[in-house]
């Protein structure tokens, strides 16, 4: 079984919905990104989404963006953030670790060479934001070769006739993408939200979880009414740049955010 | 060097995944794959409507001012004292460059889509200008995206477009040029997806932007290979035409694919030389992966980070190229070369001066190239060369790398 099953079995029994925080690798400076990680699993966190920063992030809003742009900065890169995944996986062996980022840097470095290297890292999943199923076979064998799950977005603009389709080459969980727009728009429509989950989980037993326009308590609790997890990215890659806030104070702002998120599911 | 190419291979691209052999595809968002789809739909249907078409060219004639002619440039091609050197015209399109042919045929689909509100990439301008124009001609909402870099060096054609009431957003990510660009009229696009149509300006993008835009482009090969049949009395032995995404050369070339005696040469920018890093030459020095919607050749570096790219014409400043040209380059139908900077800027003096006629710094590669090529041919031989636009945008960049004060006094 792998981590991401063994943790959403573990959270069922219990009763609890998933809380996954998205950060971006290296931002806002390498050295701290292990550390925070594991103060957001302290905090309550039960997945760890880590961001690959790409140069042109096409799907992200203007916070993510700029975590992108600080951890480029850095010269942060598809391999700094396997390294950061493995240092990580010394202390914490359970908590499933999500790479999210854009096809170019694996493409780049090769899928099989990829598909190596993260599950040597202790990867558990694969999120590619431009690789749609149409384009994903070539990488999905061969994460499925390494036992990696390739989770899928699904959009309020997904047809039904695509369901299908998405949800044949998913594993691990489902994610759905609240809102038309990049990630830290801000009009969500949990209503909408609720209704598009339900009719996902009519045609599936992976979990759901539903990110995009998570920004505080309040969204996260209306969204996890109906899903099984919550992503809260551009309101933890915000915190994190900002900067009329020292650096240790940015940690701690963000890792409390997570912790008002996780009471509030 | 110019492969013959199979035409039914020719006839296969792109597949239905909107592959041409290992490049092109649609590697976006899923947000975005339902609307590609409804847009391949449309336009698979609208290609065969007699409606669309003689709407299309009844646009192209009396609004773009079509045909555009082919003109022998008689005086450069005696002192180079090589092969006859042509130009195709499209300088004299409506708003100056072959951009506008392609945005009539976008937005008469956003207009058969009903879509109210387009936007637009832009690096150069010339796409803004011409998608500002024709949304001025529909009556619909134009918002333009440019890097902060373009908005700067293309001041003229920033103004124009906000004369013609579109809306010019500066894009300040990244590198600020042409790619940042994309980047934002594509977040636009999600955000947006229901009531927009995006005008993607060149032949690259995801399926089935490539398709339809060389499609729309071809009009540039078809009218040329008529036109030299019955000016020349034969096909010209080469075509040249500059490449920054690719579309006037991939409209200039397409329609000639199958003909084996004419070599083509796609001239992409070699900004200070392609040993230096600092260029835009994905096809000449670059490595094949993703970005914007498609596989195809790229500038990047060894982490698969898009690179910036240097060219001292904002309309070849781009770090991809359109998978068409990839896929040429790979089976060698077309052979991809550079032009340096200061290569270019001499080319656009040279031509003005000989021939009255002034050219788009873009457009300057490629009279740069064909002017080399030229030399090693003889007389009874020709070129065309697609004149893709005029110059008036880039007199500033000129001025500046001359080191001329426009508004001050002669010198
Ligand atoms: C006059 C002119 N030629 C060429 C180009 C390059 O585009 P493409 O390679 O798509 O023809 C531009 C782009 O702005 C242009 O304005």
């Amino acid at each position: 079984m792998s981590r991401i099953q063994a943790k959403w079995q573990e959270l069922q029994a219990a009763g609890k919905k998933a809380v996954i925080p998205y950060v971006v690798g290296g931002d806002p400076e390498p050295d701290v990104t292990v550390g925070l990680m594991h103060k957001l699993v302290e905090a309550g966190a039960d997945m760890l989404e880590l961001g690959v920063p790409f140069s042109d992030p096409m799907a992200e809003g203007p916070a993510i963006q700029k975590g992108h742009e600080r951890a480029l900065a850095h010269k942060v890169s598809l391999r700094k953030c396997l390294a950061m995944a493995a240092e990580f996986r010394l202390q914490d062996a359970a908590t499933p670790i999500i790479l999210m980022g854009y096809a170019n840097p694996i493409e780049h470095m090769g899928y099989a060479a990829f598909a190596d290297a993260a599950a040597d890292a202790g990867v558990d999943g694969v999120i590619t934001v431009d690789l749609p199923p149409e384009e994903v076979m070539a990488m999905n064998i061969e994460l499925k070769r390494v036992g990696i799950d390739n989770i899928f977005l699904i959009a309020p603009t997904t047809p039904d006739e695509r369901l299908p389709l998405i949800i044949e080459q998913a594993s691990g969980f489902i994610y759905y993408v609240s809102l038309k727009g990049v990630t830290g728009a801000g009009h969500l429509n949990t209503e909408e939200v609720a209704a598009k989950v339900k009719q996902i989980k009519a045609l599936t037993s992976l979990p759901v979880a539903v990110g995009f326009g998570i920004k505080d308590a309040e969204s996260a609790a209306l969204v996890g009414a109906s899903a099984d997890g919550v992503v809260v990215g551009s309101a933890l890659v915000n915190l994190l740049g900002d900067a009329s806030n020292v650096l240790e104070g940015r940690i701690n702002a963000a890792v409390g955010l997570l912790g008002d998120i996780r009471s509030g599911v | 060097m110019n492969k013959p190419i199979d035409p039914s291979v020719y006839a296969q691209v792109p597949d239905a995944n909107g592959r041409f052999g290992p490049y092109g595809g649609k590697f976006v968002s899923e947000t975005l794959m339902s609307a590609l789809a409804e847009l391949e739909r449309v336009y698979t249907q609208l290609k065969e409507d007699p409606d669309f078409q003689q709407e299309f060219d009844a646009y192209l004639a009396h609004f773009v001012g079509r045909p555009s002619p082919l003109y022998e440039a008689q005086r450069w091609s005696d002192e180079i004292g090589g092969a006859r050197i042509y130009f195709k015209r499209e300088d004299l399109n409506h708003t100056g460059a072959h951009k506008v042919n392609n945005t009539v045929g976008q937005a008469l689909l956003a207009k058969f889509m009903g879509k109210k509100r387009v936007i637009a990439e832009t690096g150069a301008g010339q796409h803004g200008v011409a998608s500002a124009t024709i949304a001025a001609r529909l009556g619909m909402e134009c918002h333009v995206f440019m890097g902060e870099e373009d908005v700067r060096r293309q001041a003229l054609n920033v103004y124009r477009m906000r004369l013609l009431g579109a809306n010019v957003v500066s894009v300040t990510s990244g590198s600020r040029t042409l790619k940042d660009a994309m980047n934002e009229a594509m977040r636009d696009w999600v955000t947006n997806v229901d009531d927009t149509f995006y005008i993607i300006g060149t032949v690259a993008g995801p399926h089935p932007y490539p398709m339809l835009v060389r499609d729309f482009q071809s009009v540039i090969g078809r009218e040329a290979r008529a036109q030299s049949l019955s000016q020349i009395g034969r096909l010209p032995d080469a075509l040249v035409a500059c490449v920054g995404g690719g579309s006037n050369a991939i409209g200039l070339f397409h329609p000639f694919l199958e003909d084996d005696g004419v070599a083509m040469y796609g001239v992409e920018a070699g900004g200070h030389g392609v040993e230096t890093n600092e260029h835009a030459a994905p096809l000449t020095a670059g490595t094949p992966g993703v970005l914007h919607g498609n596989r195809t050749y790229l500038m990047q570096d060894e982490d698969g980070q898009i690179m910036h790219t240097h060219s001292v014409s904002a309309g070849l400043d781009y770090p991809g190229v359109g998978p068409e040209h990839s896929w040429l380059k790979d089976i060698g139908r077309v052979n991809y070369v550079v032009a340096n900077d200061d290569e270019a800027l001499a080319a656009f003096h040279k031509v003005t001066r000989t021939e009255g006629i002034m050219p788009a710094l873009e457009t300057s590669h490629a009279l740069a190239y064909a002017a080399k090529l030229a030399a090693t041919m003889t007389p009874d031989q020709s070129i065309v060369v697609n004149l893709s636009g005029r110059g008036d945008k880039d007199i500033f960049t000129v001025a500046e790398v001359d080191g001329a004060d426009i508004f001050g006094e002669q010198n």
